[in-house]
């Protein structure tokens, strides 16, 4: 990925911005400029989705490209959240077995990747088991 | 008066037990985990590092109170592990929590207190009317060479700290600091691991730093250690602490709460704010709190801090984050080889 195409989506990769229409209410995730439902008489703002879903599908990747040869094997998603889109994003695991349909997630900020040694680090979104904390 | 407006705390679940890297090194586990009082540590997932620890504290902080994040006028992570070696680590905090871009930003180092110097900087801005509120994050993922003794302590971990003036959880009434130059514990430019002297880094290091900003505190003050409830230092391990607490007239019972060290481990930047963090998730209204960090090279930054009625009010939900000790509960163990791949320590084409 580039330098600049990553930089552009720094907001909806670090804080789920996406938006909504101001005529239906509609969200959109990644963000639209424009409502399909209310076309000309609406309008789209930013919205923040608050982080929570929950997971419609997913596949273990065990085989992955060379960006994300290291973390293999991991959990890919699609994440239906709260407010209605669907994101497709990483689920940490502590096992890629615990995965299943239907199971509540939560955002956090994690690396998604990076340039090599040199290169830029990228940051975003993924998800972990939205479980409560427990006292030890 | 300025103080504490929130805080949050940030550990990744990944353990590793030090009688495990004794047994890849060959050295007596019963002597390593009795000398130094650490039983486990703290290490990052694969996708984890400084800055994304200090993001998960600095959310968890905001969590806890209702904040207009863009009110945010200063973000400062102190770290000895920056992802970067130019680019800061506080930009990519002050963006994942919302404050860009009217905000001033900058990355610390100063061993294991940069974090707390962060929190004097945005004292210092928040006095003089600069900023409403200033965030000062510690993190670190602590780097340990292998088989070094740094690589039994080494962990990963983090807090942040909201400060300002409006209805603060805990006063801040003063902080006095106490630094020379002192060749204890360094790292040089492009090398992975840091040095350090040894037994050197005790006395003429944390001992002499750590007893000289708490003193200067009792002189400033006028109190001693029986005027508080509970003390939080520095805790590179469980010893070092534990007898400067001593030394100070601290009993075992007032450094307790922020004592985190023998199932978190070493986490540099991190180390006094988590064992703070600690402390304020148990704390009442009046208690009055003892912190002195430090940081190789070396200095130490002693705090007196007072918890006032606020921490119990509507206003902070303390229950909206993790608490430390949910933090270090639950934890996923991992052995030598599984360690190694999460700090990078195998060398990959």
């Amino acid at each position: 990925m580039s330098v600049p195409r990553f930089w552009r989506k720094i907001p909806q990769r670090y804080n789920l911005i996406g938006t909504q229409c101001t005529s239906c209410s509609r969200t959109f995730y990644p963000p639209r400029s424009f409502c399909p439902d209310c076309r000309r008489s609406g309008e789209t703002v930013p919205y923040q989705f608050q982080g929570k879903g929950e997971v419609v599908t997913y596949t273990v990747i065990r085989s992955a490209s060379d960006a994300f040869a290291q973390q293999t094997p991991f959990v890919l998603a699609i994440i239906r959240l709260d407010e209605g889109p669907r994101v497709t994003a990483q689920i940490v695991v502590e096992n890629v077995n615990e995965a299943r349909i239907g199971m509540r997630v939560r955002s956090v900020f994690r690396r998604i990747g990076a340039e090599g040694d040199s290169g830029a680090i990228y940051y975003g979104t993924k998800f972990v088991p939205d479980v409560p904390y427990i006292d030890a | 008066m300025t103080g504490i407006i929130t805080y949050g705390a940030y550990i990744p679940r990944y353990r590793i037990k030090l009688e495990e890297i004794a047994r890849v090194w060959g050295d007596n586990a019963q002597d390593i985990t009795g000398g130094l009082g650490v039983r486990e540590k703290s290490l990052p997932d694969l996708d984890e590092d400084t800055a994304t620890i200090a993001v998960e504290a600095a959310r968890f902080a905001l969590a806890r109170r209702t904040i207009d994040p863009e009110q945010i006028g200063a973000v400062y992570v102190g770290s000895e592990s920056h992802p970067y070696a130019v680019k800061p680590t506080a930009c990519t905090v002050g963006e994942a929590i919302g404050a860009t871009p009217v905000m001033t930003a900058a990355d610390y180092e100063f061993a294991c207190k940069a974090g707390t110097a962060g929190i004097q900087a945005c004292m210092g801005l928040v006095g003089a009317g600069m900023v409403p509120y200033g965030l000062a994050i510690g993190s670190d993922v602590a780097q340990g060479a292998p088989s070094d003794a740094l690589e039994y302590t080494a962990a990963a971990g983090g807090a942040a700290f909201l400060i300002g003036q409006d209805d603060p959880i805990a006063t801040i009434h003063r902080t006095a600091s106490f630094t020379t130059d002192t060749p204890d514990f360094w790292r040089r430019e492009g090398q992975n691991y840091p040095r350090h002297g040894g037994r050197f880094t005790g006395d003429p290091g944390y001992f002499k730093h750590v007893e000289g900003a708490a003193n200067l505190m009792f002189e400033q003050t006028g109190k001693t250690a029986k005027d508080y409830d509970y003390a939080v230092f520095h805790q590179p391990n469980a010893k070092f602490p534990q007898r400067v607490a001593k030394t100070l007239g601290f009993t075992p019972e007032q450094i307790k709460p922020g004592l985190v060290v023998p199932t978190l481990g070493n986490t540099y930047s991190g180390a006094s704010m988590i064992g703070l963090a600690a402390t304020l998730d148990v704390a009442k209204p009046g208690d009055r709190v003892f912190v002195t960090s430090f940081g190789s090279g070396a200095g130490a930054d002693s705090f007196d801090i007072e918890v006032t009625d606020a921490i119990e009010s509507e206003a902070f939900r303390r229950s909206a984050a993790p608490t430390v000790r949910q933090l270090l509960a639950n934890p996923i163990y991992v052995d030598y080889a599984l360690y190694a791949r999460h700090k990078g320590k195998i060398v990959m084409q």
